[in-house]
């Protein structure tokens, strides 16, 4: 007889939960759905009423459009690649089997870079950018919130530094590259460092003023249990100020990230590098009809990218991190 | 050469510097410790009670005369003048077990692999704490966490337990607690404790000796008080002892007739907050002249 009551109450129990949190969960989705709505109505309202010398502003139907059209752009693209490197190797084959002494060589495609391409190199170009000046600004930037002398020497360097726009560097850059970087077999092309040298002088200063200020601020008392348990420096380093400065330092980082995304699409229009940038560039040079819908859709892909790389380094920092119970955003 | 005193501190006298001129908050400190006693240290807030031990850990050093452990003066901090601090102080980013096997690693003493567990484990028995090892210190209560300190502590083998106002932080019923435990653990062990308090109770039933210090500046030690009650001590017993309660009348004599604080609230507040800030610009000084 009880057990009979018991049961039933608790099924009716977790049902209510249940539905609870999913109507929460609908609950916090509905906001950011209704803003995505209004703004997609207003998008097309104005977009109706901007008439330029291409035409009228593109609306969110013709951005849809034209997102297709890149898709499909690339997807044909990548058959004729394919049909290409199918043809030389039947080529080669035919060439070896004439003459046995030939060594066949295998010459790239050389068709534009479509949309999708564009997007890779841009990608590949800020996560190389941004791992190199992580790299040099995290130890840098622990030395500094360690050592007051240190400190004292880096920091009018970075005062001076920190306000300028790469963008500013990129001439320099270019031919510091162009002259030193010569090699018969390139690993990479020059217009690839120049971008990455570019995305790496932005992103260091974020990171590294961030992570000395978070070294600097260590609690005075994990210090002192330092000092009692005679830590080495690199014990020192490693078990009391890097757990400690860690959110500090994903600060940094993610700050950096999010500057250097917006720097390389700059330079990339600028110095007509390879990229989305590049694409934005071209399209916009190219003026035909479609060219403001396709530079729009270049627009919201920056936006997406922009947004998932924090979000990745969000969780990162959500798997690095030692407190759990910290909200994150 | 007194050979038969574990723990001297000898004219012991720290200026602080301010800018209009050097502070002394201690002067002439004498103490002679004996291997295995307890004392406490206790003063108004402010009297340099933390600036002593700090002193006696390395983590200050002294302006004139200086201390000495077993024949050899201290001139760093080092494991073997373990500190609790008075907020445990535990690295938040390690449980339980892995905060006291830091400290275990540091001062291996030969441990092996095996060994070394079973030393982190025998100290966490001893306060108690052997159920919450996997705990993160911010899934412990204030209590636990003090516990896991002493247990950091008293893994490095120290000679001196130093103990930094150990409970200020806790709730009564948790302080007593946490008093037993120490009391218990004393009674096994045999350290030498020098411990920071506030709590006259505390003071009386912990300590073998009760060092009273005078208000600042150049504060120093007003009195010695020996307390001879038998151990092992029960509170509830001692609550009725008239010998105990004449100790705490001599501690409450000396506190709040001889050295009574005379001037006001804001006063008070605002020298005990300006000693201590200078006490990290004196750290940071002594730090930079050693490098």
């Amino acid at each position: 007889m009880l057990k009979q009551d018991v049961i039933p109450m608790r099924f009716s129990q977790i049902k209510r939960i249940n539905s609870r949190a999913v109507s929460s969960y609908l609950g916090q989705a509905v906001w950011p759905i209704l803003g995505l709505v209004i703004f997609i109505g207003l998008w097309n309202v104005l977009a109706k009423n901007v008439d330029t010398s291409l035409g009228q502003f593109p609306g969110p139907v013709a951005v849809w459009e034209q997102a297709n059209v890149l898709i499909e752009e690339h997807q044909a693209q990548s058959a004729k690649a394919e049909m290409f490197y199918e043809r030389q190797e039947k080529r080669n084959a035919q060439r070896v089997l004439n003459d046995p002494g030939y060594e066949p060589k295998i010459r790239a495609f050389t068709g534009a870079p479509t949309f999708f391409e564009q997007i890779w190199t841009s990608l590949y170009t800020v996560t190389v950018g941004f791992l190199v000046a992580s790299i040099l600004a995290v130890p840098i930037g622990i030395f500094c919130g360690l050592s007051k002398a240190a400190y004292g020497a880096i920091n009018p360097l970075i005062q001076l530094f920190k306000p300028v726009s790469p963008l500013a560097w990129l001439p320099l850059v270019t031919m510091v590259v162009s002259a030193a970087y010569v090699s018969d077999d390139p690993m990479f092309s020059k217009s690839f460092i120049t971008s990455a040298v570019t995305v790496s002088l932005c992103c260091l200063w974020p990171t590294l003023i961030n992570t000395a200020v978070g070294v600097s601020s260590i609690d005075k008392d994990l210090l002192n249990v330092s000092k009692v348990l005679r830590l080495n420096a690199m014990q020192h380093v490693f078990k009391i100020v890097m757990p400690s400065s860690i959110p500090a330092i994903f600060t940094g980082l993610r700050l950096s990230l999010g500057i250097g995304w917006m720097v390389l699409i700059a330079a990339e229009m600028l110095a007509q590098n390879p990229g989305l940038g590049k694409f934005v560039w071209d399209e916009f040079q190219n003026g035909s009809s479609e060219s403001l819908a396709r530079i729009m859709v270049a627009v919201l892909t920056i936006g997406i990218i922009g947004f998932v790389l924090d979000r990745l380094m969000l969780q990162l920092q959500k798997q690095v991190s030692w407190d759990k119970s910290a909200t994150l955003r | 050469m007194s050979t038969k005193h574990h723990l001297e501190l000898t004219q012991v006298g720290i200026d602080f510097p301010t800018p209009k001129g050097p502070f002394t908050a201690l002067s002439d400190v004498n103490l002679r410790i004996k291997k295995g006693e307890f004392i406490s240290l206790i003063g108004h807030s402010g009297c340099g009670k933390s600036t002593v031990l700090n002193i006696v850990a390395g983590l200050y050093q002294a302006t004139t005369g200086g201390v000495i452990l077993d024949g050899r003066e201290v001139d760093e901090p080092g494991p073997e003048r373990a500190v609790v601090f008075q907020n445990h102080s535990l690295l938040p980013w390690l449980s339980a077990y892995k905060n006291v096997e830091l400290a275990v690693k540091q001062t291996k003493n030969g441990r092996n692999k095996q060994q070394i567990r079973q030393w982190v484990e025998h100290n966490l028995e001893l306060v108690h704490m052997s159920h919450a090892a996997d705990k993160l210190p911010a899934e412990l209560s204030g209590g636990m966490k003090q516990r896991v300190g002493i247990a950091r502590a008293l893994a490095m083998e120290p000679k001196v337990l130093l103990m930094d106002e150990p409970f200020g932080a806790l709730d009564a019923l948790t302080r007593a607690h946490l008093q037993d435990s120490v009391m218990e653990i004393h009674a096994k062990l045999g350290n030498t404790v020098l411990m920071i308090t506030h709590d006259v109770d505390e003071a009386v039933l912990l300590s073998d000796r009760i060092v009273m210090m005078t208000n600042g500046p150049a504060a120093t030690v007003g009195e010695i008080l020996d307390i001879a009650l038998p151990r092992p001590r029960n509170r509830i017993v001692l609550a009725d002892n008239s010998q105990y309660n004449h100790y705490r009348h001599d501690v409450l004599k000396f506190l709040y007739e001889k050295q009574r604080k005379v001037g006001s609230v804001d006063d008070h507040r605002k020298n005990s907050s300006g000693s201590h800030s200078l006490g990290n610009k004196e750290r940071s000084k002594t730090k930079s002249d050693a490098a």
